[in-house]
């Protein structure tokens, strides 16, 4: 099997089509890219074309979105060789997939569902995961979600149960950085400790996008991980706390709705390039 | 958690009516509430943005608020068979012909099968299509025993409605009013980009009959058939100029 990884330790962002010429003529800072695996299964035509010339100029993630590893049943055979045939011809640097369920009895509700933490989880979610892992010839990372409620049910902490999984099958984590935040802020947790408590040494790949703010029946703040606006203040701080732990790695911008203009997006990885750059001068001191 | 819980969280979000599970809590142990809605919200308003991106016209002249409310029974009755959502809508015309509330727009149904194959042809698979001296070479004599094959991203409907002239007012500014008579399709796609072409009567049993695998002369007899009177030459010509012609499967 490959590494988890084979991404820069730099910035990357979220390709979008609309993107494609301004990306080529002035890539920025940008120096490797995120594609969502749904979106180049077809069969051919300008996506996958697209995806063919990228390719030859940039690392790609690979990054699913509808594998549906938290779900009560296996994942999809017919989705799992789809997935295949496109990370074999590809052969990308890395692939990544979610903590989370989005297919029931059949049905996809193009969402990313929760799942309670429990022992019982944990031996579903790595039975899934050594099924992904032996089907593809790689191995994966896994992304910690965004919560907006818990489980009465759930035993673990998330980064225990993370722990669990990836001791297990020996995949990598995706820490995304923004979803800690969220997930601190809805549930009222400490996300410094979060990422103090993180196995650090799993991460191949750290995410950052932007959240919308909204509240809940008692007037607290309830954040939804939209990735349509820039990365907030507090996510830049609390990515520093990562980096001062788990040192640079590779560092994705994700905006997936009210996409901007290519500046918009480049400015945003130039801001990545900084913190990745400040956390390697630290590193060294 | 239970084998049935998903199945009962996946009901709940389907159904704005439906009580929270009451197993999902907010951070201090209270019931989760109004945070299950981002759940309910994710999924209903990615489906209805997905289909409003996806069928433009039926939107366009369903109006906004017509269609999403037709979105949202849609989504409910078919969430979609796969992560694809590429492939999402294909049942949407058999849904609208359905909807009573839609029956003095009886052509809606044929529009939106329209839209899904424009979409549906933009990710079919690339081909190479025949060149104009390989077709030159073909002697005269030869013509009607020739097969072709057809590339994969070529599409044939036919509709008792002017479904593209529909389609034409609903998406292209100055556009003239569709008049009512039947019109059958053809989508090619030369490049990358589907484009649609009017077909002439007997053209849409023409190309199927070549799909199918079988001969000009066939194709011809089976135009012929259809229409009364037929001209291969232009919708051949068509074909050409689209780069819809392939070398024909082999045959077992």
């Amino acid at each position: 099997m490959t590494t988890a990884s084979e991404l820069p330790a730099a910035p990357g962002v979220g390709y979008k089509p609309q993107h494609y010429s301004a990306l080529l003529a002035d890539p920025g800072a940008v120096q490797w890219l995120e594609i969502h695996a749904e979106n180049y299964m077809g069969d051919g035509g300008r996506p996958i074309a697209q995806l063919r010339h990228l390719a030859e100029r940039f690392p790609i993630s690979v990054h699913g979105v509808g594998l549906s590893i938290g779900g009560e049943t296996r994942p999809d055979p017919d989705h799992l060789a789809r997935l295949k045939h496109l990370c074999d011809w590809l052969n990308p640097a890395s692939f990544s997939e979610h903590l989370a369920w989005s297919t029931h009895d059949g049905a996809f509700l193009n969402d990313l569902l929760p799942l309670p933490y429990t022992e019982r989880t944990v031996a579903r979610v790595a039975d899934h995961i050594d099924e992904v892992q032996e089907v593809l010839g790689r191995r994966m990372l896994l992304e910690n979600p965004s919560s907006y409620l818990a489980f009465a049910d759930s035993t673990m902490r998330e980064t225990d149960f993370l722990r669990a999984v990836a001791d297990r099958t020996g995949c990598g984590l995706l820490l995304d950085v923004n979803n800690v935040f969220v997930s601190a802020t809805n549930l009222g947790l400490d996300a410094r400790r979060y990422v103090e408590e993180f196995p650090m040494d799993r991460v191949g790949e750290l995410h950052l996008g932007g959240h919308d703010e909204d509240h809940d029946d008692h007037g607290a703040p309830l954040l939804i991980d939209s990735h349509g606006r820039a990365v907030a203040d507090p996510v830049w701080a609390l990515l520093d706390e990562v980096l001062g732990h788990g040192g640079p790695a590779p560092l994705l911008i994700e905006w997936d709705t009210d996409v901007p203009d290519w500046p918009v997006l480049a400015a945003e990885a130039g801001r990545a390039r900084h913190a990745l750059a400040r956390a390697a001068e630290r590193a060294a001191a | 958690m239970s084998g049935t819980d998903q199945g009962l969280f996946r009901a709940a979000v389907m159904n704005p009516a439906a009580a929270v599970p009451s197993s999902l809590r907010d951070g201090s142990g209270r019931p989760a509430g109004r945070r299950f809605a981002v759940y309910r919200n994710n999924v209903a308003v990615s489906l209805t943005e997905a289909l409003a991106e996806d069928f433009p016209a039926c939107r366009a002249l369903l109006g906004d608020e017509t269609f999403r409310a037709m979105a949202g029974a849609y989504l409910r009755q078919h969430p979609p068979a796969s992560p694809l959502m590429a492939r999402y809508g294909a049942e949407l015309g058999a849904f609208m012909d359905a909807a009573p509330q839609l029956s003095r727009m009886r052509w809606i149904g044929d529009l939106a099968r329209f839209e899904f194959a424009l979409r549906d042809s933009y990710h079919a698979a690339d081909a190479t299509p025949l060149g104009a001296e390989t077709l030159a070479a073909i002697p005269p004599e030869s013509l009607p025993e020739r097969r072709f094959g057809l590339a994969p991203s070529v599409r044939v409907l036919r509709s008792d409605w002017p479904v593209l002239s529909i389609w034409r007012r609903a998406t292209e500014a100055g556009a003239p009013q569709a008049q009512p008579v039947p019109e059958d399709v053809l989508i090619a796609r030369p490049a990358y980009d589907p484009e649609p072409h009017l077909l002439g009567p007997g053209d849409a049993a023409f190309v199927d009959a070549l799909g199918a695998g079988a001969p000009l002369g066939e194709a011809a007899e089976a135009a012929l058939a259809v229409a009364g009177a037929h001209d291969a030459t232009a919708i051949l010509t068509l074909l050409i100029q689209t780069r819809s012609l392939t070398e024909p499967e082999p045959r077992p």
